[in-house]
């Protein structure tokens, strides 16, 4: 019972978020219900789904793929262009990139699982690139090159547009990054699930055993990508525009950077990880702006300025000296660790 | 007529950067098991310092001035790879994963840095004027700095053979690559292998930074990581740990990139590198080579 209630009660205290017109002053730099920090609570808890969704590969599967952000903005553009370009409905619009989402998936993932470990990274790092190059040529103009493009506000369904529904779009993040939990939890718990996480120990066994190891991983791979793609969607809803830089191999750098800090493989470690990595991304900006920061000698300031610079730097620091993340820190010393987690 | 054979000559040129810095790549990912993610951050070190030092060097004439700076840029690649083996790579010993994250960790810092203290926008480098100039090959005019790059990749592979199959430490790296347990169990100490691997690939990675900083005119944060993605194609396509594959798939690369961008449109060439990597994947998941092999 007691597995239940503090989730529950975590996921009704973020719900009743908009309602709470309380300060956190050094966190925020506004009241908690208003439209800037919704936004970024918002942002916050998408990309505690997406680093969920690329944790089911890269902790659950043991598959360490650079190309997950080509689904994301899969999501992110295709919805955006059959909206804007197009001139679709909000619905049909999402149906076809969902169902986009499970193709592609497919195809990419038939040709990169011929291979394993380091080659599937670079492969998937290659069909990304693909995307990536197809976002910044702007095809048809139908991509908007470097700058990307706006998406047609008229199109999205009423309560999800203009600063006053911002608190709907954050109910919307909330729903994506409960739905992505769940989703992913009954997965990796469910049989195929088990079978993901026998292949990241050791796959040569699973095969041994009698299991076509290909299939589990395409599956994994799938789940994956398709729900990254649906978040892709809920991230268009939120920023209203596709920009290239969700293409790019750094845009899956920075999911990889938000699991590895959380902890890869641990319940909760990839969402706390894009909780942080969100979180940090956006207010470290603000700290370097701040009168303290500007008094510094230029040696400490200039790479303060560059949050790209202290995330790498924590990335670094929790490899060596917090392999689990922060998932496992938390742990320490509260009792000791399931016979799982330290094969893990 | 001419046209193809700027872009055959042109496309040399690339595969020629391409070759240097996957060279580096698939000797450490043979002889180490590590993806190494920093290789594009040695690029751009190498880069910058050559813009550095020449920046510094003011009063000299232009050409002995770029070959200083070219030194400098080759001898801080180096240095720095091996220290990122040294430091960060080696307290890590056969974690791959982590190994990779840690990579990756520094590709990230290092281009914040360089973005942090000279900002996005390119620098623009001085060049020897004969680089700037054309040549007339069978009615086509081809930019100087192409034969450079040719020369020097050509140089590269001709050294890494030499030292790869003429050297007792060579010889090291080849038996590691094949079997690193075994070059182990018969006294050897492979780690100084890999120390020097890196600073070989460092050095070699510094070399297409200077190269590129010719072919473009300038330097930029973002290079390294841009042209690390081909040079990862290329690993694969020619066979991981193999040299001489690595050249022929530096080659194809970047002909079919060059020859697809100007006949079918900017951008196709790109994508038709991936689709050449699916269809060598497809039929042999091993790269060239090791079909060659079996």
């Amino acid at each position: 019972m007691r597995r239940y209630v503090v989730p529950l009660a975590l996921v009704v205290l973020l719900a009743v978020v908009p309602k709470l017109a309380i300060d956190v002053p050094v966190l925020f730099a506004d009241g908690l219900n208003t439209p800037g920090t919704l936004q970024l609570l918002a942002l916050m808890l998408v990309f505690a789904g997406v680093a969920f969704t690329y944790d089911l590969l890269f902790g659950y599967t043991g598959l360490l793929s650079f190309g997950h952000a080509l689904y994301f903005a899969v999501g992110v553009y295709l919805a955006a262009i059959a909206m804007t370009k197009w001139h679709w409905g909000f619905w049909p619009s999402v149906f076809l990139t969902a169902a986009l989402g499970l193709v592609l998936p497919l195809l990419v993932g038939a040709v990169s699982l011929r291979v394993g470990g380091i080659a599937f990274a670079m492969v998937t790092l290659a069909f990304a690139q693909a995307g990536s190059v197809l976002a910044f040529k702007n095809p048809g103009r139908l991509t908007g090159g470097e700058d990307g493009f706006g998406v047609d506000y008229t199109k999205l369904p009423s309560g999800l547009v203009g600063i006053l529904n911002t608190k709907n779009l954050y109910w919307l993040a909330l729903a994506y990054a409960v739905g992505v939990f769940l989703v992913g939890r009954g997965a990796v718990n469910s049989s195929p699930g088990h079978v993901w996480q026998a292949i990241r120990e050791n796959e040569l066994r699973v095969q041994v055993l009698g299991l076509r190891t290909f299939d589990f991983k395409l599956m994994s791979f799938v789940l994956a990508s398709f729900l990254a793609t649906i978040g892709g969607i809920v991230y268009l809803t939120l920023i209203s525009g596709a920009s290239p830089s969700v293409t790019t191999p750094d845009f899956t750098l920075a999911l990889l950077v938000m699991v590895v800090i959380g902890g890869a493989g641990a319940r909760w470690g990839a969402m706390l990880g894009g909780v942080v990595y969100t979180y940090l991304d956006h207010r470290l900006g603000d700290v370097a702006g701040s009168h303290a920061v500007s008094t510094l000698p230029s040696v400490l300031r200039t790479p303060i300025q560059q949050p790209t610079f202290i995330l790498g730097l924590v990335f670094i620091l929790v490899v060596y000296f917090a392999p689990g993340g922060l998932a496992r820190l938390s742990r320490i010393g509260r009792r000791p660790l399931a016979l799982e987690e330290i094969e893990a | 007529m001419s046209t193809v054979i700027l872009l055959a000559i042109t496309g040399f040129g690339l595969g020629a950067m391409y070759f240097l810095v996957a060279s580096g790549l698939s000797l450490i990912y043979g002889l180490m098991g590590v993806l190494n993610f920093a290789h594009g951050a040695f690029l751009t070190v190498g880069a910058y310092a050559t813009w550095y030092a020449e920046t510094k060097l003011g009063g000299l004439p232009v050409v002995p001035r770029f070959l200083v700076a070219a030194l400098v840029g080759l001898v801080a690649g180096g240095v720095f790879a091996a220290l990122v083996e040294l430091v960060l790579i080696r307290p890590l010993y056969s974690r791959h994963i982590e190994q990779v994250l840690v990579t990756v960790g520094l590709a990230l810092c290092v281009s914040a840095l360089v973005t942090a203290i000279w900002g996005t926008d390119p620098r623009f480098v001085a060049l020897p004027s004969w680089t700037q100039r054309t040549t007339g090959v069978l009615g086509a005019s081809i930019p100087n700095d192409r034969w450079i790059e040719i020369a020097a990749a050509a140089c590269v592979l001709a050294g890494l053979n030499l030292f790869l199959r003429r050297t007792r430490y060579g010889l090291i790296v080849r038996a590691g690559v094949e079997n690193r347990a075994m070059v182990t169990a018969l006294g050897i100490d492979v780690r100084r292998a890999f120390t020097l691997v890196f600073a070989v690939g460092g050095v070699a990675a510094a070399l297409a930074g200077v190269l590129a900083a010719l072919y473009f005119g300038t330097v930029d944060p973002q290079r390294g990581t841009s042209l690390l993605i081909y040079a990862f194609i290329v690993v694969v396509i020619g066979g991981l740990g193999s040299i001489r594959g690595t050249a022929v798939a530096a080659l194809a690369v970047a002909l079919v990139q060059q020859f697809a961008n100007f006949y079918a449109s900017a951008g196709i060439g790109d994508l038709s590198v991936v689709l050449l990597l699916a269809l060598v994947l497809l039929a042999r998941p091993g790269g060239l080579t090791a079909a060659a092999a079996a």
